[in-house]
């Protein structure tokens, strides 16, 4: 049998460990492809505000970071080869930052691609009465001046084309986070964009992979049981031609691959489970079969796919005001009671003297509040201890800033016990409204190029 | 009062404004329990004090598992919520706090 291919994730998110790319190498050095996911909903939004203040902030600088930590690795003799969406709004400045450091270090040799197109937003500002939100149906146009960033989920092809084109680093701005998988595997084994069966299969191995140590127990029901819970391991997926793949982590690495950690990441943020819509196929998760292979090994067959929808996701964000959130912890007698009226009367006070919110929220952490008192353990009356947590949210930034001001002196005004106030005030944040929407897939013009 | 937490795992996440919550039998009794009994009504009665919009169920029987998506129960989600969990992190957990009336040859003896 040959030798499957082995595509792994070292990150998650952006933010993630910055050193998890490094160690899965040492650990597993025989690693084909390491993927990086860097791109959330409104990540984009975030590099768009930062890039307008610093044009080379446009995409993961993190990711920089990991490029230096691979080059011992890569310069000893490794040939694993990258795929990231670090390229944010700026994959062309991320490619040259990443092609100047390998220069540096004496990797001149090695082939840096730029994958973009995923770029809308001209097309959405010209078109957005074609672009009502995906999730509740509303039109985009009264918020079309306040458009920030348009980005389609891409597809695989561009990925695979430039990997068969000797790419060793592939960077992207926006695309479906698992075609960083699909397009390492169709590039290998040679997938026409018809295979369905097989690229939905690679689709559910990029789909577990995305969200790095969540697939090795991470984020789990039973965490608490794990071993090795302090350094939970990042995924390998062993892929075969046919597509099925056993999911892996490397050897010495903590937490587990189980059944239930495979299941859980398998339906994580998962609609429609006979309908997972991606760019490179439409996946049903209704015929997979898992087998624990050994130990953490969990074989998956069984997937199916049909074509891709006619049209892209894009996600696209816009400029909705600003909020602060403030927090102070309040023990003692009463201690809810106390949090609840200290919190209402920094609002009520602010409000007196004229600010205006669109929305407040006062919420006592130990309440169950993070779901709304929905499963409550304990009474509140009984509580010893709350974290006092108070929100503002406003359409201009004055009545935000003047929220964030008006917390500290609870320490002084506010019930007796009020304490925790040492990280100074808080920030005053933008807000990035989310809009999902449907675009054509002929105006997307995918493109890559080597550098 | 035993909770879903006795014979089930969970694991939930976000899509915008909404979410999903995937929950699965820790057994082959445990899930046929759970299909026969976790309505769609009964989750959405559940989170209403979240805002919940129309629940929808489906069932995966190959996972031993139900996934519930909650429509706008993220007042807003990602950067636009001001609750402490944006994202629907605690969802799972919550589901698995909710009370039931189990059989007692399902209940696992501690």
């Amino acid at each position: 049998m040959p030798r499957p291919l082995k595509i792994a994730n070292a990150s998650g998110f952006w933010g993630d460990q910055p050193d998890a790319a490094a160690r899965l190498l040492a650990a597993q050095p025989d690693v084909d492809y390491l993927t990086l996911d860097y791109l959330a909903e409104v990540s984009l939004s975030i590099m768009a505000i930062a890039q307008a203040k610093d044009p080379a902030a446009g995409y993961a600088r993190d990711f920089i970071e990991v490029v230096r930590s691979l080059i011992p690795f890569w310069k000893q003799g490794g040939r694993t080869r990258i795929v990231t969406n670090a390229g944010g709004l700026d994959p062309q400045a991320c490619g040259r930052a990443v092609r100047d450091e390998l220069a540096k270090a004496g990797l001149a040799d090695r082939k840096v691609a730029v994958v973009s197109g995923d770029d809308v937003l001209a097309w959405v500002q010209a078109h957005v009465g074609e672009c009502a939100n995906l999730e509740t149906g509303a039109a985009l146009e009264p918020l079309a001046a306040k458009l920030v960033t348009a980005n389609a989920y891409v597809g695989a092809d561009a990925i695979a084309a430039a990997l068969q084109a000797g790419a060793d680093i592939v960077i992207t701005g926006r695309v479906a986070d698992p075609s960083l998988t699909v397009g390492p595997a169709r590039a290998h084994f040679g997938w026409d964009a018809d295979a369905h069966d097989r690229i939905a299969a690679a689709t559910i191995a990029g789909h577990l992979l995305e969200c790095g140590t969540q697939a090795c127990g991470g984020f789990s029901t039973d965490w608490l049981s794990l071993p090795g819970n302090h350094d939970i391991g990042f995924p390998v997926a062993e892929i075969a031609a046919d597509g099925s793949c056993v999911m892996t982590k490397p050897t010495g690495t903590g937490g587990a691959v189980t059944l239930q950690s495979i299941k859980e990441q398998l339906l994580y943020e998962i609609g429609d489970p006979g309908n997972y819509l991606s760019p490179d196929a439409t996946v049903s998760l209704l015929g997979v079969k898992l087998a624990q292979v050994g130990p953490d090994r969990v074989q998956l067959t069984g997937a199916t796919g049909r074509p891709p929808p006619d049209s892209y996701k894009v996600s696209a964000t816009y400029r909705h005001g600003f909020k602060a959130h403030g927090m102070l912890t309040v023990y003692g007698d009463q201690a809810v009671a106390k949090a609840r009226r200290a919190g209402g009367g920094v609002i009520r006070r602010l409000t007196e003297a004229g600010c205006r919110y669109r929305e407040t929220l006062v919420e006592c952490l130990g309440t169950g509040a993070s779901v709304g008192g929905v499963g409550q353990r304990v009474p509140e009356g009984d509580l010893i201890e709350t974290v006092l947590r108070i929100s503002v949210a406003a359409d201009t930034e004055e009545p935000v800033r003047r929220f964030t001001r008006a917390i500290a002196p609870l320490v002084t005004s506010g019930p007796q016990g009020v304490t925790g106030y040492a990280s100074g005030r808080p920030k005053v944040l933008p807000v990035f409204g989310y809009w999902p929407c449907l675009v054509p897939r002929t105006v997307v013009n995918r493109q890559w190029a080597i550098l | 009062m035993t909770t879903l937490r006795a014979i089930a795992f969970a694991r939930s996440g976000d899509k915008g404004s909404s979410a999903n919550i995937a929950i699965f039998g820790r057994t082959p009794a445990a899930y046929a329990w759970i299909r026969a009994h976790l309505t769609a009504d009964r989750v959405e009665a559940y989170f209403r004090p979240l805002g919940v919009g129309t629940v929808v169920r489906y069932d995966v029987p190959n996972l031993e598992a139900l996934n519930f998506v909650l429509p706008v129960i993220l007042a807003g989600g990602g950067s636009c919520s001001l609750r402490i969990d944006a994202q629907g992190k605690t969802l799972g957990q919550a589901l698995l706090e909710m009370p039931v009336a189990l059989p007692p040859e399902l209940v696992p003896t501690p």
